[in-house]
């Protein structure tokens, strides 16, 4: 055991290992972890001795509320700005938007947070620092229980939303300007559309196929990297479970987190290549 | 309509009058990259981005084009002038089907349903020799000659009076060639319509045109009638391309131009088909040969057509 | 081959061409440039402590960035981090590339069992989430620079070597490589003559995104608290400044320089790969609108 109270005596450690099956071998220990894993049981964590599992899909819900949030925003902020600089390509505002996009997936998250913390918790006092929730907040309605978690969830919403917005106004963008180089969109101008009507009729759906790739692939992606933004901001989710756990060598606990993440990747994944093959019927499986 | 205009920083097109009467099919003729493309689009303000119209006016009836609004330009695209593509471009967009794309330009210009709008393009589809129920097909679905007369069928479908086609047969075999450009012709007498033929095969020039123009590097070197041109060329480079035909009844040697046509941005002194020109004089190394009419309704810009030197332009 | 110095000097005129380009390639040289005169440029050592007196200082004309927690100056620690922050980048991003390389090479040279086998071993990769596999893993095996290289690198080849395999799968079927093999040219060679030259420009191309990914992974990586302590990296004087509790206390000088350094670098990495992207596969068509 690589972090243990340095008072436990021989006896005591040998309890222990017995307790939680540490001293069998090593293949029998997987083993019997696959197994307690098809019965949904994920073993007990150490630092909370609590079973895994319904720590794990508790956080994991937190998660997938900030997450959920801050996706339907960057995915439909980002291909806007990038819909509208396609448009207006040449113009400021565009090579605003590309730089602009350029610099905020630049960005380290986590220093996006904390400099998120430092102007509006250290200076404006606008935000709460960190957690998801105010102690005693729902007691007196939902609408004040609403209204905390709102303030909470402001921050790290924002930090994800200029983080990940980047990409979809970068590929919407170049997409759009991929199909202006269209003939048909020669043959709309010469009928007498506006540009505005031709990008409508013509060009945005062809366009927006790379941009709802993305999105599908992001799904499970965003899972795996909100970990920055979570711990910066306390938020108690799945990301900042993975890395206290981590902390605390809390094996089962991060394995579990683990699993769970990487699983909750690959369904998302799967999700959508079911869709996909709704979506589009020359893919088929 | 008459037609002057300049184009583009590079100029595409340096100072070409043109004027087409009512009724008439007019050719432009000229290698590729001549300015030929970049001159009719100019007409409606298609240019990319990247080009502008620097100067002119562009009469259309007795309104000139250029400084007007965008929402008149729009009024003006396809209901009084439109434009057939070539079939080979992607002009045809493929996610429409055929039907879509001709009604959408009706219920652009004119206050109709849907319903009208599609029976009107079924219409047009019977016109152009098109099986009309096949409206609901996708453009990939259609051979190279049918999507050429759908889109002759487009061009026609708000009633312009003038059509410019721009390489419309160039992508075709030569049979199917054949068929178009009488379809061309047969519509264009028929529905009394104005017509600007833009190739660089002479061959497509001579069979529908009244008159024509022959363009070089962006200058107009040659105008006239279609039966002076090719009886009695005047400009060397006119002469070349008359002669580059191949006789079918005589055993006559195949010539070629030499040389390339220049390179826009470093465009030789003097007359810019000189370094080519094996007629040419010293004259022709120094000075720009302005177009002169050399006989009724004939006009050409070469050096060699003067005694010495005169002064005005057509 | 042996064009080479005009290839380059055309080359680099096309590049100039592009306004971004110029500009990423400044600030990268701005920053190597610091990097290695380090020891000329900061005013104090990185390690200096001045004094309990001299704690947390907001910026003055002695101290331009102020100091931290524990009295150190805070300008040079941030000049003195870039060498610490571009060397893991670098280094990381060489490591990923070749092993990217190779593995792609392999398993699009070799098709057949082993190269599904491969592939199958590099989408788990990209499966799992990136960064928690890498945390898990730099914890595991201790947190020094050399560790990190190491594991940054080994976890950035999954990109690289689909890219390459798909390129060289395309260029299997080209009748150079058909030719060669019919006159008996042993795969090594074929490998090494007329693969490699075609695949070596993608992967430079390619190389841009990988450094810039590996300093933003190191530098998450050290904010974690999994970074060498004792070279410190931008990444790691951002966990000394939260764990510290100074960017509570609101000191901003402490928070946004070492951020700041990494967000120029990375657009700097950004605009630079753009340009090359251009240059390399430019836009023929006109666009109409």
């Amino acid at each position: 055991m690589l972090f243990r109270d340095p008072r436990m005596t021989p006896q005591d450690l040998a309890n222990l290992r017995a307790m939680f099956g540490l001293d069998q071998p090593l293949y029998v220990q997987f083993y019997l972890y696959l197994v307690n894993l098809f019965h949904g049981n994920l073993g007990v964590s150490f630092a909370y001795d609590q079973p895994v599992l319904p720590i794990v899909m508790q956080r994991l819900s937190n998660t997938v509320l900030l997450v959920g949030i801050a996706y339907v925003f960057f995915v439909l902020v980002g291909i806007f700005l990038g819909v509208v600089a396609a448009w207006k390509h040449g113009s400021k505002f565009d090579a605003f938007c590309v730089s602009f996009a350029l610099t905020t997936y630049s960005v380290p998250t986590f220093w996006l947070s904390m400099l998120f913390i430092l102007v509006f918790s250290v200076w404006l006092g606008v935000f709460p620092t960190s957690g998801m929730l105010t102690i005693g907040a729902g007691a007196e309605s939902f609408g004040a229980y609403l209204v905390d978690l709102l303030s909470h969830l402001a921050m790290p919403v924002i930090t994800l939303v200029l983080y990940y917005m980047g990409f979809y106004t970068i590929l919407a963008r170049s997409s759009l300007l991929e199909e202006f180089t269209q003939d048909y969109v020669l043959t709309a101008r010469a009928k007498g559309m506006s540009n505005w009507q031709v990008i409508r009729k013509h060009t945005l759906r062809n366009a927006m196929l790379p941009s709802l790739t993305l999105a599908a692939i992001n799904i499970g992606a965003v899972v795996g990297g909100v970990l920055q933004t979570e711990t910066v901001f306390s938020w108690p989710g799945i990301g900042s479970l993975t890395y206290d756990a981590l902390l605390l060598r809390d094996y089962p606990l991060l394995q579990g987190a683990f699993l769970i993440t990487a699983l909750s990747v690959l369904a998302a994944n799967f999700a959508v290549d079911i869709i996909y093959t709704w979506l589009d019927p020359r893919v088929r499986y | 309509m008459g037609y002057t205009s300049n184009s583009g920083c590079v100029k595409a097109v340096d100072g070409i009058s043109l004027e087409v009467a009512e009724g008439e099919v007019f050719g432009l003729a000229g290698e590729s990259g001549c300015g030929k493309t970049t001159a009719m689009l100019s007409i409606m303000q298609l240019l990319p981005p990247a080009g502008r119209i620097l100067g002119g006016r562009i009469m259309f009836g007795d309104r000139d084009l250029v400084g007007l609004s965008d929402a008149a330009l729009r009024n003006i695209r396809w209901k009084s002038i439109s434009m057939v593509f070539q079939g080979a471009m992607n002009a045809l967009n493929p996610v429409h089907n055929v039907g879509s794309q001709i009604a959408e330009a009706i219920m652009l210009h004119e206050k109709s349903t849907r319903r009208d709008a599609f029976r009107r393009a079924r219409d047009l589809l019977e016109l152009v020799g098109l099986d009309p129920s096949r409206g609901g097909e996708y453009p990939h679905q259609f051979s190279g000659g049918m999507k050429q007369r759908a889109i002759i069928a487009m061009a026609l479908a708000c009633n312009p009076r003038l059509v410019i086609a721009d390489e419309p047969v160039t992508a075709l075999d030569v049979i199917v060639q054949d068929q178009i450009l009488k379809l061309m012709k047969q519509l264009q007498e028929k529905l009394h319509l104005s017509m600007i033929l833009i190739s660089h095969d002479l061959s497509v020039i001579a069979q529908t045109c009244d008159r024509v123009a022959i363009m070089y590097a962006g200058k107009i070197v040659e105008q006239a009638d279609i039966i002076s041109l090719f009886e009695k060329p005047l400009h060397p480079y006119t002469q070349a391309l008359v002669k580059a035909f191949p006789s079918v009844r005589t055993s006559r040697k195949l010539t070629v131009i030499p040389g390339a046509p220049p390179d826009l941005t470093s465009l030789p002194p003097g007359c810019r088909f000189h370094p080519r020109c094996p007629v040419k004089v010293d004259r022709c190394m120094r000075e720009e040969p302005l177009l002169i009419r050399a006989e009724a309704g004939h006009y050409a810009a070469c050096h060699l057509l003067q005694a010495e030197p005169s002064s005005g332009k057509a | 081959m042996q064009n080479y110095p005009k290839a380059i000097s055309q080359f680099w005129k096309s590049y100039k061409r592009s306004k971004r380009g110029v500009i990423g390639l400044a600030i990268l040289v701005f920053f190597l440039v610091q990097a290695v005169f380090a020891g000329q440029l900061a005013p104090y050592a990185p390690d200096q402590q001045l004094g309990a007196s001299s704690i947390l200082l907001p910026p003055t004309l002695t101290h331009l960035l102020g100091t931290d927690e524990v009295s150190r100056d805070v300008l040079s620690e941030v000049i003195y981090a870039s060498q610490v922050s571009l060397t893991v980048g670098f280094l990381a991003a060489f490591i990923s590339l070749v092993v990217g390389t190779l593995i792609g090479l392999l398993a699009g040279y070799y098709a057949g069992l082993k190269a599904e086998v491969l592939m199958r071993f590099t989408d788990l990769f990209l499966v799992i989430p990136f960064l928690p596999l890498v945390i898990v893993l730099a914890a595991i095996f201790g947190s020094s620079m050399l560790n990190l290289i190491l594991v940054i690198g080994i976890t950035g080849w999954t990109w690289t070597a689909r890219t390459v395999r798909s390129q060289i799968l395309s260029l299997k079927e080209r009748p150079f490589v058909e030719r060669a093999r019919s006159i008996g040219a042993r795969d090594s060679h074929i490998i090494v003559h007329h693969i490699l030259p075609n695949v070596i420009p993608l992967a430079f191309a390619n190389s841009i995104i990988l450094i810039g990914n590996a300093i933003l992974a190191e530098s998450v990586l050290s904010f974690f608290g999994l970074g060498d302590p004792v070279h410190v990296s931008w990444g790691m004087m951002l966990h000394y400044a939260y764990t510290s509790g100074a960017m509570t206390l609101g000191a901003y000088w402490y928070v946004v320089p070492p951020g700041v350094c990494i967000v120029l670098v990375m657009v700097a990495f950004a605009l630079v790969g753009n340009a090359l992207d251009d240059l390399l596969s430019p836009r023929l068509k006109t666009s109409w609108i």
